[in-house]
Parts: C-alpha cells; structure tokens; sequence
C-alpha cells in the first residue's frame, strides 16, 4: 500500500516536472525569437517620423525652371499633404487615386512614383517632384519624351519591350475602372500595345530604344501637340 | 473632388504627359485660366476675429459657402472683407476643414449649435473626421432623444377617432393611460404572484399521511386545482383580449412575451387533456416545471426586468466568451488533476468528466469540499486551478456591468437598431458624395458637349443658358478625365448605362472578333442590322489604329454634312476611299437610326469604339450600343433638344 502511494507520488510529480519543462521551453522561445519582433515593431515606427526640408528657394529655382513664386505655391501644397517633407508610395497611390475615382489608379501611380523617385529610395522629396515637374512643364520635347520613355522602361534597362508595354497600357486601363464604353475586354490593351509597336519600332527587333521612341514620337503630330498641352498649368 | 489634392492637381495633369505617346488620338483642349488672379490672402471677419487664408485654400471645396461665390454676398466693401456675424469659436474648424480637409468636433461645443454653424456654411456633417465622428454621433443621439423624451409626454393625450381596438392595444401597453388599464394591470399582477406562490406551496410537505410526509399538493388537491384553474382562466382571457387587440397578429404571436405567455398556460391545458396515466405522468411532471415560467409574465410589469434580459442579449458576445474559456480551462485542468491523482489510492478522481465537477467547484471559488486532491502534485494543480479561476470569470464580468448600467442609464431597448441605420445611412452618404464626383464628371461632359456643339452654331442666347460656370479646378480635374479617355479610346459611364450596353451587346450578335480582317469577316454575323454591313462591302481594313469620331448632329442645322467636319478623325486612316463617302454612310447611318428609335434626343453619337480587328469607322457603327449611349445619355438629362433626322 505504502509503495504504491510512494509511487503515485512520483507519478504526480513527474507530471510536474513535464509541464515546468514545458514552460521553460516556451520562454526560452520566446526570448530567443519571438520577443524579438515585437521590438523591431517600435524600431520600426520611430523610423518612420523623418522630415526632410528641401533646399533653398535660391538653389531650387537655380535647378528649374521655375519661378520663386511658382515654387511656394508648389511648396505649400506639397507640404500641404506630406507635413514631414517627403511622400513615400502609399501616400503617392491615395493621392493619386483621388483624381480617379472610376477605376483602380494605384498600378500606375506605382510606375509614376518610380518615375519621381530618381534616387529610388522609396520617397520622394520635394526636390524630386520639383525637378519633374520642371521638365514635364517647361522642359524641352526631347527632355519631355526622355522623361516618358523613363517611365515605360520599368527595369530601367535602356530598351521598351513589350511586356513593360503591357503593364504600362494594363495599368491606364486600370484607371478607367468597369464601366465604361464601350465596355472594355481582355484582348484591348493588347490590341493597344500592339499599335504602339508597330508605330514605335523602327526596326522590328521587338523592343523600343530611346531613340526610335523619340524620333517616332516627332513624326507624329498628336503627340507633339499634346504634349504642348500641359504648358500653362502652373 | 475631394479634400486638399487639388494642390496636387498640377502634379495630376502633367503626369498625364505620360499617357500621350499611348494614345491614338489628339486630346482635348484644356481649359484655360482666364482668370489669372495671383492667389491672394483673403480676410474673413467672424464677429470681430479676423481670420486670413489663401483664396485657392477656400476654393478648395466649391460646393460650400466659403468657396462658391456665395460669400460674396457677405463682402464689406469699404473694410476689404468678409464679415459674418456667426460664433468665431465654431469658424475655427470650419477654417481648419479648409485647410487641412478633415473636419473636426470640438468637444465643448453644443451640439446643435454646431450643427448649425456646419447647415450655414454648407458643410455635410457626415465628413466629420473618424477622430470625432462617434463623439458627433453619440451626442446628437442623446440630444434627439431628450426631444423625442419631450414629444412622447405630450404624446399620451388620447388621440380622438381610436377605434375600440386600438384603445385597448394602447391600455394594454401603457397601463397609465386609463384607470381600467391600470386594474388591469394589476389584477394580472396579482394573478401571476398567486400563481407562482401556489406553485411554491404546492411541494411544501405539510401534516403526515401514513407515516409519510406529504405535500401540500397531494393534500389539498382540490383547493390547488380550483386555484390553478382560476389563475389559468385569468391568462388565457388575458392572452386572447391581447391577441385580439393587437394591430398585427401576426406578429404579435411571434414575439417574446405571447410565447412566455403561452408556454405558462399550456401545461394545465395538456394537464387536462392527459387522462391519469401511468406511463405519461412522468412526462406530465416534467410539464410542471414549465409553469414556473409564469414568473417571466412579470417582465410585462417591469421595465428592468426586461432591460436585464435585453443587456444580457447584447451582451452575447461576451457571456459567449466567458462560456468558451472557462470551458477550455475546466477541460485542462481536470486533464491535469486526473493524471496527477491517478496513482493515489481511493481517489475520487475516477475520470476525466468525473474532474469536471472538482474544476468547476474550485475554479468558481465555491470549494464544497466533497473532492479533494491527496497527492502533492494534485495539490499544487489545484491551486492554480483555484487562483486562474478567479482571474477567468473577473475578465469578462465587467464588460456586462458596464452595459448594463449604459443600458439601463439610457433606457433604451432599440439602442443598436438605431445606430446601426445610422451608420448605414452615414456611409451611403459618403458614398453618395463621392459618387458626385464620378457622376459630376459625366454630367459635365454632357453640357460641355452641348456647350461645344453651340459654339459652332454660334448661337449667343443658348450659350449663356448652358454655360455652367463650374470652378477652374473642376473644368481642369475633367479635362484631365477626358484625357485618359481619349488615351484609352473608351469612355466613363454610369453603371446603369453599362449594364444596359451589356444588355444590348447580348441581344445582338457578337461580331466582328476575328482578327483577320477579311471580308467575310465583316460580313460575318447576320444580325438584325445586316442590311448596313452589307451595305458597306467589305474592305480589309489595317490593323493600325482605331478612328475616333464624333458626331455632331445638331437641331435646325443645315446639312450634317457641314456639322461631319467637325469629325474629328483620328491619323492616317483612310477608310473606304474618301471620308466624304464615309460620311455618306454615317449619315444615312444615323439616319436609320433616327427614325428607328422614333425619339427625340441629342444624337452625341459618339461613337469612339477600339474594336479588335476591324477599325473601320463602319463596324464602329455597327455596335448597336452605338447609339444606346447616346439615347440614354439624353434621357437621363433633362435637355429638350430636339434632333431631326435629316
């Protein structure tokens, strides 16, 4: 009797023994990995509070082409929606999508951003949208359509090829949203790319250099005009 | 348009320089800046506090008072500004919604006050910030319902022309109305004390009857059953008066006191149908048990019994929860003490349901004391238990006081109804709001058609009538719209315009998707528009870019061939040989189509289509939504122009 009570004893305590083990373990865990993450959270949010303040007015209108006046109007807005100086992607996308309410503009308000972003850091500057707005304004054809061939050339790799086309052409459409007219169908932005192809590639080789792109865009008349068509909008 | 972006409708616009080596066809002209003001500092008097802000910041939001021209009504000419005789405190956030585009609510203010401050500057208040929103909402319910607390005294007064039915629905629900109401009422009170109290005394043993103690109830059986009787003829007249009374039967039945009040009745009636049976008189005590729920008859008569029911209905989530971990930890911790209590001897703990009940005892802290632990290993267990038990049951307990006491200090049982339609209705106008912006765009496409349509014909009179004078920064934000249109070659349009195009493209036959462009192709599909295509031939058309046309066809115009040149044709495609023969066909294309919808409507056919093979300006015609859009288009505004099919 006595032993077999020694012994329930021991049975109990060793069931003790296996869950503070068990214990132990899941703080050991704990301490090693999972405790760590919740650090890196407040790391991570007192990153995010970085102002920047731009250059001078001086220096600024030195860079562009605009005037002191055009450049604190362009200010105050600017720091209107961004108060801590620079904009990053996703305050870029809801900006964006605000002059498109029909469809999903956030596809090419991501290129856009690439486009601004010189540095590709991830945020852009007041100097950033600044010096693009310049050339997009007040720059030259050459400038303006060496700024656009930038924005199609998503890998940045020198040439346009068609599948760059095809996100670029997708992601306008995108913007137009569901209802429209006629209503749109899946093989319509391919029928589009395959125009621009044909239009822009000189020299049938299935991609578009900077070149052909600027030299076809100066034998058509829409284009230039249309490009004159955003002069005065400061 | 929403909030403080319009700073960034600069940005907006030359971006769209990106789209216009996509595109196939030229792009619209954009509106200029004829007023070329610098932008100004603009003084705005409040009763005396002078307030500054930057005319394009008003602007901002043309469809308020500050930003139309509404506030010139309130110039002063000979001090420069703009005088309101409003509460300066309140302007500050109107101010503040201007500049920064979030609208706040300042907690000191009243409610009403504010309300009309927002009514007068012609703010909505549903874009109040979600900062404030709740505080907003929950005070302007407080506030609504101390003036409904106020209309619902006066509301008593009998109402004249109530018919004998709807008398006694009111006397029934409000038994202060009339003094046989009020008797009513308490003689049913009465009835259901009696009743509970007989069902009480009814198992209390009293005297002895052959050495047994017995109850009451087998003693004088007759005296209970008379009392029963009554008590139960009281609630089923009563029950019958109300059904009778009650404005929706149907209802009525449905709801929670009828039932309670038919589950108390029925026993006795079952009771009475059943003969003395000895199989079913087990089952007929079991039926006993249900006339205790004549105690629930006294909700009718207090108003905090059934606010306690209510609370703990809303509190469902919690009690849920509260169920939930307690169940797991009684499941855990009896697992535990059972295996710890396994190898002593005599122990209680025969299995693991056998440790429920020693976990629910010790974990609620009540400790009877009939199961305890021997080993020491079941004793430590056991404390934890005991301690995590507490712990369990206190975390949910004050989330249910808590709404109890709200419940009860507000005294409302549709409390949530409420909000919920509120919310509904807060979003659907938001929704609303930011529709206007998509719908604004396509209403001003329409008038600026109309607009451009006039100023060809030159006609004096009817410009002024149609030129809307929408702000700068609208004609600016749609004209950058119509650039993407342009660039895409499709068009915005409603959800029900779309709908029905897809309608419509259902009915006919889908043509014209091969790629291989030709002829028979064209000639393709049979579709009750044959005649046209056949019309036209076939020729091979490249495949290069798509014609946009418009057409404009205008009332008493001469010739639709002068008002074709306006057609703005898209590069290098020549169709058919010359585009006056295309024309031709355009116009008797129309024409047919005239005189087939017999309507009198603008005939803005624009018919810019970005069909996949063919894209001839013919097959553009041949979608019959083609002139679906235009027809539509025109029934939903209310323009009486009228077209004459030439």
């Amino acid at each position: 009797m006595e032993r077999e009570e020694g012994e329930g004893e021991l049975d109990g305590l060793h069931t003790l023994a296996i869950v503070l083990l068990l214990f132990a373990a899941l703080k050991l865990l704990y301490l090693l990995g999972l405790m760590d993450t919740e650090d890196k959270n407040d790391d991570d949010l007192e990153m995010t509070m970085v102002i920047h303040r731009p250059e001078g007015l001086d220096q600024l209108e030195a860079q562009t082409n605009f005037n002191k006046k055009e450049l604190q109007v362009l200010y105050r807005g600017f720091k209107n929606e961004c108060p801590s100086g620079v904009v990053n992607e996703d305050t870029f996308k809801q900006i964006y999508s605000q002059f498109f309410p029909h469809g999903d503009a956030s596809t090419y308000a991501h290129y856009l951003f690439n486009a601004f972003d010189s540095e590709h850091n991830g945020s852009i500057k007041f100097e950033d949208f600044v010096t693009a707005l310049s050339i997009l304004l007040r720059g030259s054809t050459r400038e303006k359509l060496q700024w656009t061939f930038n924005l199609y050339d998503i890998n940045r790799d020198g040439y346009i090829n068609k599948e760059e086309m095809m996100d670029i052409v997708r992601a306008i459409y995108d913007m137009m949203g569901k209802y429209t007219y006629p209503a749109l169908r899946t093989d319509t932005p391919r029928q589009h790319v395959d125009a621009f192809f044909q239009k822009m590639d000189k020299n049938k080789d299935g991609v578009v250099t900077l070149d052909e792109f600027i030299l076809s865009c100066q034998e058509d008349e829409n284009i230039m005009r249309s490009l004159q068509l955003f002069e005065n909008v400061i | 348009m929403a909030s403080g972006v319009a700073a960034w409708l600069p940005f907006a616009r030359a971006a769209a320089i990106g789209w216009m080596p996509v595109a196939n066809c030229p792009m619209p002209i954009a509106p200029r800046d004829h007023s070329k003001r610098k932008d100004e500092l603009i003084i705005l008097n409040v009763s005396g506090r002078r307030f500054q802000t930057w005319r394009t910041t008003l602007e901002r939001y043309p469809d308020t008072l500050l930003g139309s021209s509404e506030k010139e009504f309130f110039y002063n000419e000979e001090a420069k500004e703009y005088f309101f005789d409003r509460d300066p405190d309140a302007f500050r956030s109107v101010l503040n919604f201007y500049r920064t585009g979030k609208l706040h609510y300042p907690r000191y203010e009243c409610i009403s006050a504010y309300d009309e401050e927002l009514a007068f500057f012609g703010i909505i208040p549903e874009i109040i910030g979600d900062c404030c929103y709740e505080e907003y909402k929950d005070r302007k319910r407080e506030n609504a319902e101390r003036l409904m607390d106020d209309q619902e005294e006066n509301k008593d007064a009998k109402l004249p022309n109530m018919t004998f039915r709807e008398t006694m629905w009111r006397a029934f629900e409000n038994p202060h109305t009339s003094t046989m109401a009020l008797v009513f009422y308490y003689v049913t009170g009465f009835f259901i004390a009696i009743s509970v109290i007989t069902n009480v005394v009814e198992t209390v043993p009293c005297g002895y009857k052959s050495q047994k103690d017995v109850p009451c109830g087998e003693r004088y059986t007759v005296a209970f059953f008379c009392m029963d009787t009554a008590c139960v003829m009281i609630f089923t007249v009563e029950y019958l008066l109300r059904l009778f009374a009650a404005p929706s039967r149907y209802r009525f039945m449905r709801s929670v006191m009828s039932i309670i009040d038919v589950v108390a009745i029925l026993p006795y009636y079952i009771g009475l149908v059943m003969t003395d049976n000895e199989d079913v008189s087990g089952a007929f005590v079991t039926l006993r048990v249900f006339r205790v729920f004549r105690i629930f008859k006294f909700s009718r008569h207090s108003q905090g019994l059934r606010i306690l029911g209510y609370t703990l209905k809303s509190c469902a989530s919690e009690l849920g929860f509260l169920l939930f971990s307690l169940t797991m930890a009684i499941i855990i911790f009896a697992t535990v003490m059972f295996y710890a209590e396994k190898g002593s001897s005599s122990s209680k703990f025969t299995s693991i349901p056998a440790s429920f009940w020693y976990t629910i005892v010790t974990m609620t802290t009540l400790g009877y004391g009939d199961m305890v632990p021997k080993t020491i290993a079941g004793k430590i267990f056991g404390s934890i238990c005991s301690l995590s038990g507490v712990l369990v049951i206190a975390l949910p307990v004050p989330v249910i006081v808590s709404n109890f006491s709200r419940i009860y200090h507000q005294n409302q049982r549709a409390d949530k109804r409420r909000a919920q339609k509120v919310q509904k209705a807060r979003l659907a106008r938001i929704r609303i709001a930011k529709k206007g912006s998509t719908t604004a765009y396509l209403q001003t496409k329409r008038n600026g058609l109309l607009n451009e349509l006039l100023d060809l014909t030159a006609s004096e009179v009817e410009q002024q009538h149609l030129n809307k004078t929408s702000s700068l920064l609208e004609s600016q934000h749609h004209h950058l719209l119509h650039c993407l249109e342009k660039t895409t070659g499709h068009e915005f349009v409603d959800e029900q315009l779309f709908e029905q195009n897809c309608l419509e493209g259902a009915l006919q036959p889908y043509r014209s998707h091969s790629r291989t462009p030709s002829a028979s192709s064209q000639d393709g599909p049979t579709g009750t528009c044959c005649s046209r295509r056949s019309k036209r031939g076939s020729t091979p058309v490249p495949n290069a870019s798509q014609p946009h046309m418009l057409t404009h066809t205008l009332p008493q115009s001469p010739g639709l061939q002068e008002l074709s040149a306006i057609n703005i044709q898209c590069a290098e495609q020549q169709l058919h040989g010359s585009s006056r023969s295309n024309l031709n066909m355009q116009t008797n294309e129309v024409d047919r189509r005239n005189t087939r919808q017999q309507q009198q409507q603008v005939t803005t056919a624009i018919i810019s289509v970005q069909t996949p093979s063919t894209g001839s300006s013919a097959s553009d015609e041949d979608h019959d939504h083609g002139l679906g859009l235009p027809s539509v288009v025109t029934t939903a505004s209310s323009n009486v122009i009228k077209v004459s099919a030439l």
